[in-house]
């Protein structure tokens, strides 16, 4: 096996008349946990189902640890863990019954299968709800149980839907946590609304947009990538008008635009300052602030965050695809 | 075949963690309890030929309540997600749902034993119909929860395919009643497709092989049809 884990190529999913997914090309190494991202529809969950060989593409064709979809799907689904969207599990199960039954289908018996539930049990701490039915658990709980189900065959590839959905802020910073931990020694790929996640989690990130992959980069370089760095000054208003502030910080020599900002607390007023390039402001701003004998009383440098470019890349104006 | 009996075995335990299997078998034993016992005495004859003629009919309209769920609600709830994408094949998991409810069966069948059994205490009691009436009940039933199985595998919602599986299994059952009404030709034509004919012969102690062949094509057919029901789903 090379160090590529995931080579999907050209991947078109077409539902009918709708394409759900068209040429999305990507790779993903070994070792990298990639975030997935895209609003609803974006076609995240179909190239997750095409992954996991539960529907075929209707073009191009994607390989996991070098098996093919479409010529060897069993061997695929060895290599993969995964999680799909709301975790269906069967309720009806206790949990110890439902992680030996998949641990059997995944081909452990005896000894093995029990070494491997001791294993996934601690990792996941399902230890306390291990004689529990299933349909008792509370939503963080039965993340654990589809967590340890997609580990309990020490899966290489982990495909984890929508892992954190549904879960309040505790139990989505523990699953967080426990992700990073797998993470180290897996591949994985997941997908998410929340950006703050991704960047904890994942070293990359995939952006996709109305089926199509509109960036492919660290959350970093992505923010870096797109965004200039802005400033805000917050000011005491002391009767001036906001025409006569725009007018003071106007004369910084790099400023391309200075635009009042609406958020301030009453009696002040937030100014935006954006550069021509990538200059630092801050002490123009200051300066300018000062021979207006304006009084600043908070000056923040702001890149364009994730959400921002979030928001740009799948709006549809500005989506190159990479 | 280690993963078509793990998935038997799950499904056959999962039937005794939820109401649906115990009241099916409950009130199917209740009415043969009731048909039987109500004739029995009036035809003065130590025969468990009453009950076959009542259980092949009761199961027809009873058994579409077990399969009813078996890939319909899998679908529903989406853990047919988890299950195909583990290293099976579908046809791997057509053969494991099917073999779990057949086991059930198996425990129904077994459980009515106890009808001949007490025949037997009541006279002298031929063994051999009983045997081979059995293995129409088998056969038939077989064919009754395959189709079952099928109509499961056309739809997300348990009661259409309880109503399709009944439809087409009464079907099945009546089609030899109405034979007077029709010419020759098409009457033996229908006979023979009809369950009730194939299964009455053996319940009188006859086994053909024709019979046997007949309920074993219509569980292959049947199967085969849910097999590119769920295989269908990867392409649509």
């Amino acid at each position: 096996m090379s160090d590529v884990m995931i080579d999907a190529r050209d991947l078109t999913k077409q539902y009918g008349t709708v394409a759900a997914l068209k040429n999305a090309s990507f790779q993903v190494n070994r070792g990298e946990v990639v975030g997935f991202l895209g609003p609803n529809g974006a076609g995240k969950t179909t190239t997750m189902k095409i992954l996991t060989c539960f529907i075929a593409p209707s073009g191009g064709t994607a390989q996991v640890g070098g098996a093919d979809i479409f010529e060897d799907p069993i061997a695929v689904r060895e290599l993969i863990g995964y999680l799909p969207e709301n975790t269906p599990l069967y309720t009806e199960m206790l949990v110890l019954e439902y992680l030996q039954f998949v641990g059997k289908m995944r081909g452990l018996r005896g000894a093995g299968l029990d070494a491997r539930l001791r294993r996934v049990v601690e990792e996941t701490s399902l230890g306390e709800v291990i004689g529990k039915s299933i349909g008792e658990l509370s939503k963080g709980f039965r993340q654990r149980v589809g967590l340890a189900q997609a580990l309990i065959h020490e899966p290489p590839v982990l495909i984890l839907d929508e892992p954190m959905s549904g879960l309040d802020p505790n139990q989505a910073s523990e699953i967080r946590e426990l992700i990073r931990e797998i993470g180290r020694e897996r591949t994985i790929i997941l997908s998410t609304h929340n950006l703050a996640e991704v960047r904890v989690t994942c070293g990359r990130v995939l952006i996709i947009s109305q089926g199509q992959l509109v960036a492919d980069d660290t959350p970093d370089e992505l923010a870096a990538r797109a965004g200039k760095p802005r400033f805000i000054a917050t000011l005491k208003q002391n009767g001036h008008s906001a025409s006569e502030i725009r007018e003071v910080f106007s004369v910084i020599g790099d400023a391309q635009s200075v635009k009042e900002q609406a958020g301030g607390a009453p009696g002040e007023l937030l100014v935006e300052v954006v550069p021509k390039g990538n200059q630092d402001l801050r002490a123009d701003i200051f300066q300018a602030a000062v021979s207006a004998k304006l009084v600043l009383l908070g000056l923040e440098q702001r890149g364009e965050n994730l959400e921002d470019i979030f928001r740009q890349l799948t709006t549809g104006n500005g989506g190159a695809s990479s | 075949m280690r993963s078509v009996l793990t998935i038997a075995g799950r499904q056959f335990r999962s039937y005794f963690n939820g109401p649906v299997a115990y009241i099916v078998i409950c009130i199917i034993l209740l009415t043969l309890g009731f048909f039987f016992w109500k004739t029995f005495f009036l035809f003065g004859r130590a025969s468990a030929r009453e009950m076959f003629r009542w259980l092949g009919l009761i199961l027809v309209f009873s058994l579409p309540a077990l399969t009813m769920g078996l890939l319909a609600e899998e679908k529903r709830t989406g853990t047919i997600e988890l299950l195909i994408t583990m290293p099976v094949t579908e046809a791997q998991v057509i053969l494991g749902k099917f073999l779990g409810v057949l086991g059930l069966y198996a425990v129904l069948l077994a459980l009515t034993i106890s009808y001949p059994l007490s025949v037997s205490t009541l006279g002298d009691l031929d063994w051999g119909p009983v045997w081979s009436g059995y293995l129409g009940l088998v056969l038939q039933g077989s064919a009754v929860l395959a189709i079952g199985l099928m109509a499961s595998s056309w739809t997300s919602n348990q009661l259409i395919a309880l109503f399709v599986a009944l439809t087409l299994s009464v079907f099945f059952w009546v089609l030899d009643k109405f034979l007077a009404l029709l010419p020759t030709n098409a009457a033996s034509a229908l006979q023979w497709l009809s369950f009730d004919y194939h299964f009455q012969s053996m319940a009188r102690g006859v086994i053909d092989l024709r019979d046997v062949l007949f309920f074993v094509s219509v569980v292959v057919f049947a199967l085969a049809v849910a097999f590119r029901a769920l295989e269908a789903r990867r392409w649509s």
